[in-house]
């Protein structure tokens, strides 16, 4: 009960961080220094940041990667909270994390990945499974969309992908299980300009009032595509500059040296 | 060769003394022959090379009880000749008509006449296998074999046949031994699944003439108690093909032997098998010898086994290829995927090769399941314990990609998955 009031009070607000403390499980190398962060429901957040800020681990932890001891903070997902969660409960919980480095499963069918995964979610929630016959009318409509020919689903999980078919692929995912947070990590790296439109017209697609984005990127041409409302510059384990689209454009224009400068 | 010590004489004596030996009819020779080998060699021991990774009490005790409740008879949805032996011993009455276009399969122990094709197979092969490693179990099973099949292939066999075996007495201890010819052109299917006694010795002796094929698929299925010992002895001629895939789930001590000989040119030989076990007491070792003695000839060890909680795994591996066997491609892979820690992998992959144009690669490895992987299926709402299964069985699907026929193949995987859904945590 104290649950559902607490959904309501948080309505719009999908994702909620704070003072989020992240060190290494096996070292005592702190990542993330409280980090403070909330996304709306149908916005989408940019965060951008140099090389080793804490961006990439951002996405990890609150997806629920090992190898990473939450030292304080907390981090709700619509009231809930995430990092008591296993990775899989977060998935069935509306979280999705585009890979910056999607992962090559050999021996593992492209479908039979994407019907586990649909199913297992949809169980999870108490939801009926999806039939076999519906989940492949599913497939080849979003599949088409995102240019991912028959072939790319048959083959195994991301194996012999290119770069761009890998990301193509995330986004695939990211269509079929209708998650309500996005995360993207560096969607944008290794793909050309071609790839990089299509993959942004594929998250653009996604855009929705009941759906909040993360886009982590280093670059601010993918935000060209994919036009945020709101930008964060994170450093040194912190969100250090919170603004508009601008911000991004001063981002490109200046470099972090001199931005981050102004802040310290 | 020199005597054999009195303490092997005597083990020799105990393993035999309730066995059954028919020395007449055209058997006769071949059986009185391997006896008398088997005098010279004795039984495996433990500090012979060849079982060194292997202990072989429990395949050389003089009596055995072992749990035969659990055997496990595949491949039911494929429309097949069925042959039922039960504790080693030839069940008409449960056996299908043993008639067929294409072939001619009669029971050993009724091919009593003086006159016999398969006088040139019967421990013919298994001979010629014992060089240069010696396989006493072979040549018990020569001597001692009670029964078995005698299958002459003339055409293309309209459907499988499948041997199944089943177990009725914990102290039942069955030797059989078999004989396939195949002559020029024909083809079958050979299906074999259940567990045939509390022990099983048994020799599979194929001779695949020229642009024959021959595919043998079986499962040594789910009895955690299961003792066995085969042997496949295969003489293969020009352009043929010979397949065979074992699945291999559970079993206190699985030893399979494969020694196949390439003779003639253009020929084709698959071995490849898929083991899951658990505990301590779990014990698999497939040993393969593969021989190329004529050119062009394409060879392949496919070999992929799951452990956890203490399981033992053992490969040895062997290609020769003779001086003159020119453009073999030889390819031989064995991996373990270890569960924990306590699990281990034996391998023993070897080349021998005695002719300079040729192609031959082996590898062996030992993992755990790949992190990155398991993180990426959780992240996409796949649980923990699926997650496990789906990588386990893509670590198996190389092997099982070996067979064939696909439905023989989905049959098998099935089966691994099950395993895997009893066998959580």
């Amino acid at each position: 009960m104290s649950r559902s009031a607490s959904k309501g009070l948080w309505a719009n607000i999908m994702l909620n961080i704070k003072n989020l403390h992240v060190k290494l499980e096996d070292e005592d190398k702190v990542i993330l220094r409280g980090v403070d962060l909330t996304v709306e429901a149908g916005k989408v957040h940019a965060i951008m940041g140099p090389n080793g800020s804490g961006k990439s681990t951002l996405s990890y932890v609150l997806s629920g990667r090992d190898g990473y001891e939450v030292t304080d903070g907390s981090a709700e997902l619509e009231g809930e909270e995430l990092l008591d969660m296993d990775p899989e409960e977060r998935a069935a919980a509306g979280l999705f994390l585009a890979f910056q480095y999607p992962v090559e499963i050999p021996g593992v069918g492209n479908m039979t990945f994407l019907r586990t995964a649909l199913n297992a979610q949809r169980k999870a929630r108490g939801e009926e499974e999806v039939s076999a016959g519906d989940f492949l009318k599913l497939v080849r409509e979003k599949a088409a969309s995102l240019k991912i020919d028959a072939d790319m689903m048959k083959r195994p999980v991301n194996v012999g992908f290119s770069g761009g078919e890998k990301k193509r692929n995330e986004i695939l995912q990211m269509a079929l299980l209708e998650p309500k947070m996005c995360i993207l990590d560096e969607t944008d790296s290794g793909l050309d300009v071609d790839a990089m439109k299509l993959v942004a017209d594929g998250v653009n697609a996604l855009r929705s009032e009941g759906r909040g984005f993360l886009v982590i990127t280093h670059y601010q041409r993918l935000l060209d595509h994919i036009k945020p409302d709101v930008v964060h510059i994170m450093a040194n384990g912190r969100i250090v500059l919170t603004g508009g689209p601008e911000l991004a454009l001063e981002v490109e224009k200046n470099g972090y040296t001199d931005i981050l400068a102004g802040v310290e | 060769m020199m005597a054999l010590a009195q303490t092997r004489l005597d083990q020799l004596s105990a393993r035999i003394a309730g066995l059954h030996f028919p020395s007449t009819g055209w058997q006769g020779k071949a059986r009185g022959d391997a006896l008398s080998r088997l005098g010279e060699v004795g039984l495996p021991a433990a500090r012979d090379e060849y079982w060194r990774y292997t202990a072989p009490a429990k395949l050389t005790a003089a009596e055995v009880k072992a749990d035969v409740s659990k055997g496990e008879v595949a491949f039911d949805e494929t429309d097949a000749l069925r042959v039922v032996f039960v504790d080693g011993v030839f069940d008409a009455a449960a056996s299908d008509d043993l008639a067929m276009d294409g072939l001619e399969i009669v029971r050993l122990a009724d091919a009593v006449t003086d006159i016999h094709w398969a006088a040139e197979i019967y421990g013919q092969l298994e001979t010629k296998g014992q060089t240069p490693v010696v396989r006493p179990l072979a040549t018990l099973a020569t001597a001692f074999a009670t029964d078995g099949l005698l299958i002459r292939v003339t055409g293309k066999a309209t459907r499988p046949v499948h041997v199944v075996y089943i177990g009725k007495s914990d102290t039942s201890d069955a030797i059989l031994h078999h004989c396939v010819m195949l002559e020029k052109g024909a083809e079958m299917t050979l299906l074999e699944s259940g567990d045939a006694a509390a022990r099983f010795t048994s020799n599979l002796e194929v001779d695949v003439a020229e642009e024959a094929r021959f595919h043998h698929v079986r499962l040594q299925g789910r009895n955690a108690d299961r003792r066995v010992n085969t042997h496949i002895f295969a003489r293969i001629a020009e352009q043929s093909t010979f397949k065979s895939f074992t699945a291999s789930i559970n079993g206190t001590m699985t030893r399979n032997e494969a020694v196949l000989d390439i003779v003639g040119d253009d020929a084709i030989a698959h071995v490849a098998g898929a083991t899951v076990g658990d505990g301590r007491d779990f014990h698999n070792d497939d040993t393969v010898f593969i021989t190329h003695a004529a050119e062009r000839c394409e060879s392949r060890q496919v070999y992929k086994k799951v452990l956890k909680n203490g399981a033992t795994g053992v490969f040895q591996g062997k290609i020769l290829v003779k001086p003159g066997a020119q453009k073999t491609d030889g390819y031989q892979i064995s991996q373990s995927l270890l569960l924990d820690g306590d699990s281990q992998f034996l391998a023993k992959p070897e080349l021998e090769i005695y002719a300079d144009d040729v192609k031959c690669s082996h590898g062996s490895t030992s993992g755990a399941i790949d992190d990155t992987a398991l993180f990426y299926l959780r992240s996409r709402g796949v649980p923990l314990r699926r997650a496990q299964s789906l990588l386990v069985l893509a670590f198996l699907a190389e092997a099982l990609s070996e067979i064939e026929d696909e439905a023989l193949a989905e049959d098998l995987r099935l089966r691994l998955e099950d395993w895997l859904d009893r066998h959580e945590g």
